[in-house]
């Protein structure tokens, strides 16, 4: 038996790639992150990143032209090479997702109740009696009003808070290990998403449930999570705990991000832009991908990957870059300073 | 009709403004009484030139209906919309297509919003040739190129169709074709809502210097108070087609007067871990109930933390509570 200590679950060089007409193209690039039970990853990154597709590939949902590499350890078991019907008894069951569109991921056919009985009596063998005991609780812990009514109801007698909460019910029935949301509030209004955020918080602590959670608003990732991954293009640009994101962004993009955020507190100085669009994934540059709208590139990062490594200045601080932090916020004030004197 | 503006005549006041939309069953009986949906339910606001005002609500608040409204996009059931001095309540199609010289609007799916066959060119001079008809060729292309640098895009991309365009960039030919009347008051319906944060911040730099180099009006419609604050002047906030609270943004955002703007600010998540990790929420419970049968008195009262039972009563209007503050709330 080794005697390393094994995680929840470990994810090492995770690559999605699809087969397009236009030839093969990488979606997601080598990531790779560990989670124990109670922690909360933030995967961050704006649309088409590949945050969504990395955790589809993670619980085998990929399209079908999709291929996945790498290893997804649940328990040292990988979830990328195990046979289907070993993966249905684990997907669902110890690891659980929320998908971000809470009407067009539950079926409209069905009432909440079928659809929610479906998972324990496939999971846990239970009689549909039991399972409707289970599922009504269930519905309690999510704060659902006169669940024991409710659900009888279809999917469309629902507003979309409660669309929401019905998801979350459904993915902890089994009471999983992992959960994975994927943008489970972009959909919502404020103060619905702080209904469901601080649900998610109890929900954490009350069952020490592990939370991957992938989002593009970088308020939600500063209030639930404890290490924060930022994606650009595929790729990993700086992986760190939530602090060193928020308070010492060593990576252009990310220290970019935080500057584009538009922000409550504070004066009404302008917000710094990041010009240009995101890249173009068939035709990624062979450096890094930010280059082309990174406004303190080098000659060399067009051409040059930067490797992802630990950071000089902080050894828990992954990135890939070629500048360093001192660098990085130099050029970031001579920006601010810039912007400041055009206005 | 005048374009002349005395200085103290507001460029828009709406007064009582009401947008219902009937509503029938399925299987209504003829005699069943027709049901009206209140999608704005007696809106009153001014808008003067060169100012930016900015509507927030949540999904539902008829913000956007507001917005349409106020162009005749969507039939006004009551109240009155007054342009320029002209009252345009029951006015007719022509006295409406002349006003939308002067008010164009940016619409929020900035990809949906443009006709897929028409080629960039062609929907930046669109309202050149609809308003202008007697341009030559010659400035007509001359105006369009020049609309077209002037918000980002290059003079290559003339001859491309919008799906050839990302998010960012469609907004921007949602823009060129708004302005390129030169308008004086723009309405935009969530301009940025559908773009990706890097993007999002783009737009709105470029929206304010437009404005400052055009001495635009800006009624700018979103739901994110954090992204009104950065270019508003004034903030007025729905909820449930009223108006809960109109103030200056400063007023608003530092000591917000009304209950729901306090939980609307409250709920937002702010990218700062120490602060997000120790604040304390003013959790609104439920949902927002139905605009077909809005509660009596004020909409807000069944999610309000602070409801007594005179809010049931009457319908509160917005009054004076500071210079700077109107609020639609009995307690404030």
């Amino acid at each position: 038996m080794a005697t390393a200590p094994m995680h929840l679950m470990e994810v090492k060089q995770l690559g999605v790639k699809f087969k397009t007409p236009d030839g093969l193209v990488s979606a997601v690039n080598g990531i790779s992150f560990t989670l124990d039970r109670g922690e909360t990853l933030g995967i961050v990154g704006e649309s088409g990143s590949g945050k969504s597709q990395s955790v589809l590939a993670m619980m085998g949902l990929l399209a079908t032209n999709g291929q996945a590499t790498g290893q997804v350890l649940y328990l040292g078991q990988d979830l990328i090479s195990m046979p289907k019907a070993d993966l249905n008894r684990i997907r669902g069951n110890r690891v659980a997702m929320i998908f971000q569109d809470p009407m067009t991921s539950l079926n409209p056919y069905l009432t909440v109740e079928r659809q929610m009985t479906e998972v324990l009596e496939f999971h846990k063998g239970m009689s549909r009696k039991d399972a409707r005991v289970k599922a009504v609780q269930a519905l309690d812990a999510v704060k659902m009003p006169e669940a024991a009514r409710r659900i009888g109801m279809y999917p469309h007698e629902f507003s979309g808070g409660m669309r929401q909460r019905v998801m979350i019910a459904m993915a902890l029935l089994c009471e999983p290990d992992v959960l994975i949301a994927d943008e489970p509030t972009t959909a919502l209004d404020v103060t619905v998403q702080a209904q469901i955020l601080i649900l998610m918080r109890e929900l954490q602590r009350d069952f020490g449930t592990a939370i991957v959670m992938i989002t593009h608003d970088l308020g939600v990732v500063a209030g639930l999570c404890d290490e924060v991954m930022v994606l650009y293009g595929g790729q990993v640009m700086e992986q760190a705990n939530a602090d060193a994101i928020f308070y010492r962004p060593s990576h252009p993009y990310t220290a970019g991000l935080l500057a584009a955020v538009p922000r409550l507190e504070g004066g009404d100085a302008p917000m710094l832009a990041i010009p240009g669009a995101p890249p173009n994934m068939a035709k990624l540059p062979a450096g890094c991908p930010f280059t082309e709208r990174c406004a303190m590139a080098l000659p060399k990062c067009g051409t040059e990957r930067p490797p992802f490594a630990p950071a000089a200045h902080d050894a828990q601080v992954l990135r890939a870059c070629h500048l360093g932090i001192d660098d990085v916020t130099r050029n970031l004030e001579r920006l601010k300073m810039e912007q400041g004197a055009r206005a | 009709m005048t374009d002349a503006l005395t200085p103290n005549q507001p460029l828009l006041a709406v007064k009582d403004l009401r947008v219902h939309f009937p509503i029938r069953g399925d299987n209504a009986w003829p005699w069943t009484p027709t049901r009206f949906l209140k999608a704005v339910d007696g809106v009153s606001f001014e808008l003067r030139a060169g100012e930016t005002l900015g509507i927030v609500g949540e999904s539902g608040c008829g913000k956007s209906t507001l917005a349409r409204a106020l162009l005749n996009l969507v039939p006004i059931t009551d109240g009155s919309v007054v342009w320029n001095g002209d009252e345009m309540r029951g006015a007719s199609a022509q006295a409406w297509q002349a006003k939308r010289k002067a008010v164009q609007m940016i619409f929020q799916d900035p990809l949906a919003s443009l006709d897929p066959r028409m080629t960039v060119a062609q929907i930046i001079g669109e309202p050149l040739r609809t308003h202008v008809p007697g341009l030559s060729n010659a400035e007509h292309n001359e105006r369009v190129l020049a609309m077209m640098l002037r918000v980002g895009l290059t003079a290559q991309q003339i001859n491309r169709y919008p799906h050839e365009f990302s998010g960012g960039q469609c907004q921007r030919i949602g823009i060129a074709r708004a302005l390129i009347l030169k308008p004086k008051v723009v309405i935009c319906d969530e301009p940025v809502s559908a773009l990706d944060v890097s993007i999002q911040a783009q737009i709105i730099n470029l929206l304010k210097e437009l404005q400052a180099e055009m001495g635009l009006a800006l009624i700018f419609i979103a739901h994110d108070l954090a992204v009104v604050k950065h270019i508003s002047q004034r903030v007025m906030v729905m909820y449930l087609g009223r108006a809960m609270e109109l103030a200056q943004k400063h007023a608003l955002y530092d000591s917000p007067s009304h209950p729901y703007t306090q939980a609307l600010l409250s709920a937002i998540p702010v990218p700062d871990p120490r602060v997000e990790r120790g604040k304390s929420l003013q959790l609104l419970q439920g949902d927002l109930p139905s605009p077909i049968n809005p509660p009596s008195g004020c909409v807000f009262r069944t999610r309000c933390p602070k409801a007594i039972a005179e809010c049931a009563l009457a319908v509160p209007a917005l009054r004076v509570i500071t210079t700077e503050t109107q609020s639609a709330c009995i307690l404030s």
